[in-house]
């Protein structure tokens, strides 16, 4: 079962709706062009048009403050347009159906959906289902997949840990129903995790767990040994009230983190998490706030990992590794005065003739351009 | 009307007869196998030559649709794809809109029937009111009506009180249970089997218990109430088992398996692929082996098509979301074949499977070709080779992952009653 809908002819990336099927060398392209994003943020100007006259959608039927921000984010900082639909509060509380939902859209002549759905296999169907110019980047599906939040974790550890293959990593929590965890079982997996070990109550374990490639643990004193990644998840208030666990303060005393049981990991352990957090119910706020946290630096990462596969699908992205930097200089308005070396305007820009040929061409603020 | 099968190889199980001869019928009705009657002069004559004849099918499982569903289906192009699948007889599950339970009901599905010119559709009545698991439906009012058999379909009786009561009425009135076991809670909505497929794809999943306990809580209310009851398309090993220990231990049960259980499983799934979306879920090759062990030695007596079109767009969406089901009548035969051709069962188990089986548990005089019973035949060639594709299907529902396969296995012609229904 390879999902080659993914992949183009040439074998690049068209959609990104799961980890699954995809090489180690893919993924570690996808890291690397977002490392040479990442500086971008930091600068006064944050913008370069790879994706200039591109319109991407957000198509939201679930709520969601942080994915949906951070991909408006980085599809702005590529000069998309952008449109975010809230879908959840729009045409399907109508009656209209996902496929007819998708059917208008593309009649706006849309580019690139990014689609996060509460149904596992939704973002599938919409790629199956769209005209073949359209990108689907799922942004999460169901329990399924959310493979740009793994890739936003992957590129975090590596800013940190450098190389994976000596890296143990815990997965902690709600695995059952978290389309996070399966990203990121697959995306350590891959990129060639020593271990990956999840820690949860048995009713918080999707049958035949082990079968994705992990050890079971159901006791965070014993799972937290010797690890280097400790990964938490978000525990949903109605577990309690669907009987799988009791009360949230018995899940906080088994499986909470602490910074007394975080000292059974590695000295040097990172604690992460994908978010919203739940204080003191997943993880005590001395941690989430703590030196060994890296939950805000997830974030910030967010935007570059998501510029880079919006770009990659788009088969906008320049090589990796033939970076000297997307430079934008703080305060400076005259590209041509960029390094060369770096990415090329799109055709058809109408300020790029005033460009040395192989020049960066920011564009503050969009329309003002390039003098 | 007199018509003469010539040179076909009958296989008739119940008679226990397999060679090579002719079939002889008149007034609809089988007249004699091999032996020619005195002064028999046909006004038909079917060469059958290279083909196989043997009993029309007998399926226990089925949907038509039609009445509130005639978007998905009607009676009509249900009806001419189990004519040309060689079934001539036909249990309609009570899960129909309206429901199955009141004899106005039943008398609209034998109008319908009869406008369709297919009138060997029995209609399974509601064992709960509207299926809602809470009062007890006017079973002998449904039985006088024409209901073969009593059941709650796909819909649970989640009060076990309940089912007992309705047991032990069905059993006042020597109705037939047929009972697919399906623990409501335990089935927590899902949609796949309970497995490494399901949690890799993070699909809502279905344990194998939400089967076996469901089916062992009315094996043992069959023995408190005496119940008969015909356990319909199990999925798994462990119910297997059980049915078989039950069986073993006197109780009169019986079972069937839906065909593309003895051939899919979890594995064969493309992902998020609807047309895999079936109820109870696509298993393990672990159950599959079961289950065709449980045919072999006749634990499982019966092979149903479970026959659930649908229109495409019950099938368009997020797995989850899509309906349950296949269209299945016209793949049953070929797919029945292919068991044999990988010497799961012999050609004659799977004959009796589709025909002598279904025709007891029923308890109807059909199912073989008996001088006296009605003359329902299948006629069909094991080796010709046909593609699934729109030009050969005749089910208005198109939802089966074996379109675009070529099978093979064709039923040249069907009889039903000494009426040709169905001539490739």
């Amino acid at each position: 079962m390879t999902d080659n809908l993914q992949l183009n002819a040439e074998g690049k990336l068209k959609h990104f709706l799961t980890i699954e099927g995809l090489s180690k060398a893919l993924l570690t392209e996808i890291l690397d062009t977002a490392e040479s994003f990442a500086g971008m943020s930091e600068h006064q100007v944050k913008k370069v048009p790879l994706l200039r006259g591109k319109t991407i959608v957000n198509l939201f039927f679930e709520n969601s403050t942080r994915t949906r921000t951070t991909f408006e984010l980085a599809a702005t900082r590529l000069s998309a347009d952008v449109i975010n639909m809230n879908i959840a509060t729009s045409a399907t509380s109508k009656g209209e159906s996902l496929l007819d939902t998708i059917r208008n859209l593309e009649a706006m002549f849309v580019d690139m959906f990014v689609v996060r759905h509460a149904l596992s296999g939704a973002a599938h169907f919409i790629a199956q289902q769209t005209a073949p110019h359209i990108s689907v980047i799922n942004a999460g599906d169901g329990q399924h997949a959310h493979p740009t939040q793994a890739m936003l974790d992957m590129f975090t550890i590596r800013q940190i840990k450098r190389d994976f293959s000596s890296l143990r990593v815990a997965i902690i929590g709600d695995i059952l129903h978290s389309r996070v965890a399966r990203s990121e079982i697959q995306a350590l997996n891959t990129l060639g995790a020593a271990e990956v070990r999840v820690i949860a109550p048995k009713t918080l374990l999707p049958a035949h767990v082990e079968s994705l490639g992990v050890n079971v643990s159901h006791n965070l004193t014993e799972g937290l040994k010797d690890i280097d990644v400790v990964m938490m998840l978000r525990l949903q208030k109605e577990r309690m009230s669907s009987a799988l666990l009791p009360s949230e303060s018995e899940y906080f005393k088994c499986f909470g983190l602490t910074e007394e049981k975080l000292k059974i990991a590695k000295p040097d352990a990172i604690v992460m998490h994908p978010g919203p957090i739940n204080r003191g119910v997943e993880i005590d706020s001395k941690v989430a706030d703590g030196p060994q946290s890296v939950i805000l630096k997830q974030v910030s990462n967010g935007i570059a990992v998501r510029m880079a596969v919006m770009a990659m699908a788009m088969q906008t992205a320049p090589a990796p590794g033939r970076f000297s930097g997307i430079h934008t200089i703080p305060g400076d308005r005259h590209a041509g005065s960029l390094p060369a070396g770096g990415i090329h305007t799109i055709p058809g820009d109408r300020h790029a003739g005033s460009l040395p040929a192989n020049g960066i061409h920011t564009i503050p603020g969009d329309k003002s351009g390039v003098a | 009307m007199k018509i003469r099968i010539d040179h076909g190889r009958i296989i008739d199980p119940a008679n226990d007869i397999d060679r090579v001869g002719s079939v002889y019928i008149k007034h609809g009705k089988i007249v004699s196998v091999t032996d020619e009657p005195d002064s028999f002069k046909p006004d038909i004559v079917i060469n059958a030559e290279n083909q196989i004849v043997c009993p029309g099918f007998i399926d226990l499982s089925t949907r038509l649709r039609d009445m509130g569903h005639s978007r998905k289906a009607t009676f009509k192009s249900e009806v001419t794809a189990a004519a040309a699948a060689g079934i001539t007889t036909l249990c309609l599950q009570p899960d129909t809109v309206p429901v199955i339970d009141t004899p106005a009901v039943v008398e609209l599905i034998k109008e319908l029937a009869e406008k369709a010119g297919y009138p060997q559709i029995y209609a399974v009545g509601a064992l709960t009111q509207k299926l809602e698991g809470a009062e007890l439906s006017s079973m002998l009012s449904l039985k006088q009506a024409g209901c073969i058999a009593v059941g709650n379909a796909n819909q649970p009786v989640k009060n076990l009180l309940i089912l007992r009561r309705a047991m032990e009425y069905a059993a006042s009135h020597d109705l037939l249970l047929m009972f697919r076991s399906n623990d409501f809670w335990l089935g927590n909505n899902g949609c796949a089997h309970e497995g490494a497929v399901a949690t890799r794809y993070g699909l809502p999943s279905i344990p194998e218990a939400a089967e076996t306990i469901a089916l062992a809580q009315c094996l043992e209310l069959a023995e408190l109430t005496g119940c008969r009851v015909h356990f319909g398309q199990l999925s798994c090993k462990r119910s297997v088992i059980k049915i078989h220990q039950a069986k073993k231990y006197g109780l009169k049960v019986s079972a069937d398996v839906a065909i593309h259980q003895l051939h899919l499983t979890e594995n064969d799934m493309r992902p998020f692929d609807s047309a895999y979306h079936v109820l109870p879920p696509l298993r393990t090759e672990d159950d599959k082996h079961y289950l065709r062990q449980g045919l072999a030695g006749s634990t499982i007596n019966s092979i149903c098509s479970d026959h659930q079109p649908h229109d495409l767009d019950a099938k368009l969406g997020a797995f989850p979301e899509t309906e349950p089901g296949m269209s299945s009548l016209e793949t049953l035969l070929p797919l029945m074949l292919k068991l044999v051709a990988q010497h799961a069962i012999t050609l004659e188990q799977g004959i009796a499977c589709l025909s002598a089986n279904p025709a007891r548990v029923l308890r109807l005089n059909s199912g073989a070709l008996t001088p006296g019973f009605s003359a329902d035949v299948c006629i069909f060639d094991p080796e010709l080779e046909w593609q699934v594709n729109s030009e050969n299907w005749k089910s208005q529902g198109v939802n089966t992952p074996f379109w675009g396969q070529t099978l093979k296995g064709r039923v040249t012609h069907t009889l039903q009653a000494g009426k040709i229904i169905h001539r490739l």
